[in-house]
């Protein structure tokens, strides 16, 4: 679903809006995301001693004519040690506007979605660790001008 | 009856004990030109070493400032006023989202902790990227220069890399009370070249 609007929050000139719904389904305890329902029998705990929280966050990688790397974050959420590491999250909207810089989104087939987290420790190191598994999404060829959300 | 001095151990003149202040002043006494001397080259050899290491940090990690000191809550509640970072700045490394850096805003002084969340990197490597605080509702553009609406390479003082909580919380007392860092210094000084190596 994508709109061409103008980006109100940033430049004048209309970039393009994208709109993306999806669900999440991740163990993070385990550092993967599986999509089948496999049981994993080798588990490693990433919530250590050391580990103070993780932050996740989703974000989409795409080319266009533009800019040949393009990478927005939609969403984020902070995991704290203790919270539940295994996320059933379904329907969820991105949190953030989808802005492009130009208008690269209209027919754009490649659209990369993946979850990444930063590991924050107590004290220490502050990897970033990508996911395994990602998304392809494609966007539409020609724009909405009905209300989404 | 009045101790006599040889009673009292470490008494001298004046029949009062000494303390280790007393003894300090002491040894400032029976110190001679020659002595004096060697103390303040010791202390200019310690300030020297102390700027080299900074120095040669500055040059390993590419980075102007390598390491900082978190200074507001809006990275919360992974990073809190007074915690100490480490940064990098090599130049081959891309900036990518969900990286957290620290940039300067054009025109002002104080280095900002922020993560990234957009990037737009063009062929040749020209990058503008916007930041967030984990713990701001709204992204950053608030706090860059009038009609600025992205940030680039040259704005970025490094990538955090690692972190240390509270220790930097010394450097925030010392600016937020100018006397405590003054009280220190002299302290510090006083110590240094009045110790005598025994």
């Amino acid at each position: 679903l994508r709109k061409n609007v103008e980006d109100f929050t940033g430049p004048r000139e209309r970039s393009d809006l994208g709109f993306v719904t999806f669900d999440i389904t991740a163990d993070i305890l385990n550092g993967k995301k599986w999509l089948e329902e496999n049981i994993l029998t080798s588990i490693f705990s990433i919530f250590d001693w050391n580990v103070k929280q993780l932050f996740l966050y989703l974000s989409a990688e795409y080319s266009t004519k533009n800019n040949a790397l393009n990478q927005v974050v939609l969403w984020d959420k902070i995991m704290l040690r203790g919270d539940n590491p295994r996320l059933f999250l379904k329907d969820m909207k991105s949190k953030y506007f989808f802005f492009d810089d130009g208008n690269g989104l209209k027919g754009n087939r490649n659209i990369t979605l993946t979850l990444s987290w930063n590991v924050v420790p107590n004290a220490g190191i502050l990897p970033l660790v990508t996911g395994s598994g990602h998304v392809s999404v494609p966007f539409p060829d020609t724009y909405e001008t009905t209300k989404s959300y | 009856r009045l101790a006599s001095p040889q009673e009292l151990p470490g008494a001298g003149w004046g029949g009062a004990a000494r303390g280790p202040a007393m003894d300090l002043f002491g040894d400032l006494r029976r110190m001679n030109k020659r002595q004096l001397y060697y103390q303040v080259l010791n202390f200019a050899m310690i300030v020297s070493s102390a700027l080299m290491i900074w120095k040669g940090l500055i040059v390993i990690t590419g980075s102007e400032s390598p390491i900082v000191v978190v200074l507001s809550g809006s990275m919360e509640p992974a990073f809190h006023r007074g915690d100490l970072l480490f940064l990098t700045n090599f130049h081959d490394d891309p900036i990518r989202a969900g990286e957290i850096v620290v940039f300067k805003v054009e025109g002002r002084d104080i280095p900002i902790v922020h993560r990234v969340i957009k990037i737009h990197e063009k062929e040749n490597g020209n990058i503008k990227f916007l930041t967030k605080g984990d713990n701001n509702e709204v992204d950053d553009r608030g706090l860059y220069k009038e009609g600025q609406n992205w940030l680039e390479k040259k704005d970025v003082v490094g990538r955090a890399r690692g972190f240390l909580p509270y220790v930097g919380m010394v450097t925030i007392i010392m600016n937020d009370y100018p006397k405590f860092k003054y009280a220190l210094l002299a302290v510090m000084g006083a110590y240094v070249l009045l110790k005598r190596e025994s």
